[in-house]
């Protein structure tokens, strides 16, 4: 058996490739140094032993403060982390994320850029209820200048990490709370995932899911079942959820003729709507049935369990999308 | 007590820079007058000498982060004429191709990162700046401008933490210029100070005129050294007076009468000329620079004029680094 890494140490071993090689790496956040233990998730755990204090910069509590400083450093040329701890709390940074990380390229005219990435955690089904739980891609898709990406497994995580320092534009790297201790087939050192290209996790011809982070395992579990009942599904994880691969999907919609839509966070007015629009404009005529979402209850996540798995979406209502879909009578 | 000092070649330094900017502002206001610009403008009337000082404390490669009322900051930290009027004017030759307009500046040759419309954001952005400084070891410092209005936002309470507990290279200038768009600095804030607040956050802090030349030099230079010499930021609230509307055009009359023909007395374009006097410049010397600052004016004015508007193909450019679908 080849040798296992999972995802937080696939997180921990990018940035600290990206550390190593360029000294403008830098990263800041609540309790991310050593003195504080390495993260509340460990993500950074290690990190200031290596490269300092000055490079593993524990913050106060002041998300305007962390994002604002980061967007400051990647103006003078470095390549900052800002770890935002929930991805809730990117509400309270809202004004650096979205008026100045976004635009700043822009309004410049090109002059400056912001070579920044918010990592960021969240995830439903670990009961922290209403307020550190959602999935809030949706808010900063509708921002032109922003990258978001989500990996669903810890190879892509390490690429997709690489991959976003990297990048000369902000990214919103989205980590999933329940995938931290999935395991991947070690890729190695020096691994990237180009950002903008999705994989095709699972390769099927009677209906593509399009998804990503922690539901596409949800898809790849689906595809399983239905396989024993004869329907073939193709599963496409977008892993980059702005700008999406759009060349990805439509092909494999065109193929298909069907699609579901999934994601975790809440349907109403989701990425999912987009994504299903873009292809009804793109293959209008050329479908087998409506392209459906699947997403998240219209409320706060619940805390108590039981509550919290009737929020999320549901396995046997993916599978029965997909059934809908492939029996489609028009 | 020893009369505060300054260098005679700082003092012209200053009056050119003060001018520079008083002259520019006279002249955007004569074009939205006249109907041959139609832009939102702040104007800077009134607050032309705390940044001629400030700036003439900085070296060309420090930073600056300013906000929509940067325009006096901006030209005195040496931002060229030609490219800053055509970028007011929403022009292609303008600093930032038209896209930025006045209240999103930048110049990044003269040290301008970024100028900024939402209040009180430009703090956490400066620490950054000054942080990267700080690790890089460059020796630069980052200044960064607001109104008294922006103290009352929570990026200004994180950011002057964060700034003293990292010791960052950064100067947070506050212009009190006693108004925040039409509420009265007594009627938004209840400590008869900005500086106080510095105590607050352990930070140094200094309150200053900012219609008196040497003292505001003075104070500027102490702390750009000692933020230079690694000793921390300071907070400078530096005392001046919007003379007109919150931006060009707009009603003032909220502003007591009394109180603007007080503030008359205080304009710092006359006390910075009788200030020349007093140091011997002669009214000549004087008005020689004003003159020839008046033609790069027209020249400026002219080269924004002439200059194109920006195609509807720069939308797609600048969004990220690749150039986006149509
Ligand atoms: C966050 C935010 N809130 C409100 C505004 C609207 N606004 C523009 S200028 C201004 C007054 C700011 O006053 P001050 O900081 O004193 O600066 P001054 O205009 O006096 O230079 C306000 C409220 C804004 N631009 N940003």
């Amino acid at each position: 058996m080849s040798a296992q890494i999972t995802m937080t140490q696939a997180i921990n071993r990018a940035i600290d490739e990206a550390m190593a090689e360029d000294e403008g790496v830098i990263l800041l956040g609540e309790d991310v140094a050593a003195k504080q233990g390495g993260g509340v998730f460990k993500i950074s755990a290690g990190l200031t032993e290596k490269y300092g204090e000055h490079r593993v910069r524990a913050t106060p509590i002041s998300e305007q403060a962390i994002v604002g400083a980061c967007v400051g450093a990647a103006l003078a040329g470095f390549r900052p982390i800002a770890e935002i701890m929930l991805m809730n709390f990117v509400t309270v940074a809202m004004d650096q994320i979205v008026n100045h990380a976004a635009k700043l390229r822009f309004m410049s005219g090109g002059q400056t850029n912001v070579p920044l990435v918010i990592r960021t955690t969240t995830g439903v089904g670990v009961g922290f209820g209403g307020q550190h739980s959602d999935m809030l891609e949706a808010w900063f898709a509708h921002v032109a200048g922003l990258k978001i990406v989500t990996p669903s497994n810890a190879a892509d995580a390490q690429g997709l990490m690489r991959a976003a320092i990297a990048c000369n534009d902000p990214v919103i790297f989205i980590e999933n709370i329940l995938c931290y201790g999935l395991k991947s087939d070690d890729p190695g050192p020096g691994h990237f995932v180009p950002l903008g290209k999705a994989a095709i996790a699972r390769e099927g011809s009677d209906c593509s899911i399009v998804t990503y982070g922690r539901t596409v395992l949800d898809a790849l579990e689906i595809a399983g079942k239905l396989a024993d009942e004869g329907i073939s599904v193709e599963v496409i994880d977008l892993r980059t959820i702005a700008p999406y691969d759009e060349a990805t999907v439509t092909a494999s919609v065109e193929k298909t003729g069907r699609a579901v839509v999934l994601h975790e966070a809440v349907k109403q007015y989701g990425t999912g709507a987009e994504i299903a629009s873009r292809l009804n404009e793109k293959l209008f005529g050329k479908l087998k049935a409506p392209v459906t979402r699947i997403g998240g209850a219209f409320s706060a996540v619940p805390m108590a369990n039981a509550l919290e798995q009737a929020w999320i979406p549901n396995k046997d209502a993916i599978a029965d999308a997909v059934r809908t879909a492939v029996n489609w009578k028009g | 007590m020893t009369k505060a000092t300054i260098d005679r070649d700082k003092l012209r330094d200053i009056y050119t820079r003060t001018m520079r900017v008083a002259r520019a502002d006279e002249k955007f206001r004569s074009l939205l007058m006249t109907g041959k610009l139609a832009v939102i403008y702040y104007t800077v009337r009134g607050q032309e000498l705390v940044s001629a000082a400030a700036m003439a404390a900085l070296e060309p490669s420090d930073y600056l982060v300013t906000t929509y009322r940067g325009q006096h900051d901006q030209i005195a930290k040496g931002v060229p004429l030609n490219p800053l009027f055509a970028e007011i004017a929403g022009k292609v030759g303008g600093t930032c191709r038209g896209k930025g307009g006045s209240m999103h500046i930048t110049h990044p040759e003269t040290g301008v990162m970024v100028t900024t419309g939402v209040v009180g954001s430009g703090l956490p952005i400066a620490n950054g700046l000054a942080l990267a400084s700080q690790n890089r070891g460059d020796g630069k410092v980052t200044m960064v401008c607001f109104g008294d209005g922006a103290t009352n936002i929570g990026a200004f309470h994180e950011a002057m933490n964060m700034a003293q507990l990292w010791k960052l290279p950064v100067i947070f200038l506050c212009q009190n210029n006693r108004y925040g768009e039409h509420t009265a600095f007594a009627d938004h804030t209840k400590v008869d100070s900005i500086v106080t607040r510095a105590k607050a956050y352990g930070m140094a802090g200094v309150h200053v005129d900012g219609n008196d030349a040497i003292a505001m030099y003075n104070t500027t230079k102490a702390a750009v050294d000692r933020a230079r010499a690694g000793e921390g930021p300071t907070l400078v609230e530096a005392m001046c007076y919007r003379m007109l509307g919150h931006f060009f055009g707009a009603d003032f009359s909220y502003m007591p009468k009394e109180h603007l023909a007080e503030m008359a007395a205080e304009d710092p374009l006359p006390r910075l000329r009788q200030l020349m006097l007093d140091h011997q410049f002669t009214e000549a010397e004087l008005d020689a620079i004003v003159a020839d600052l008046d033609a790069q004016m027209d020249a400026a004015a002219e080269f924004a004029a002439n200059s194109p508007l920006p195609g509807p193909e720069e939308i797609r450019k600048d969004v990220f680094e690749e150039e986006i679908a149509a």
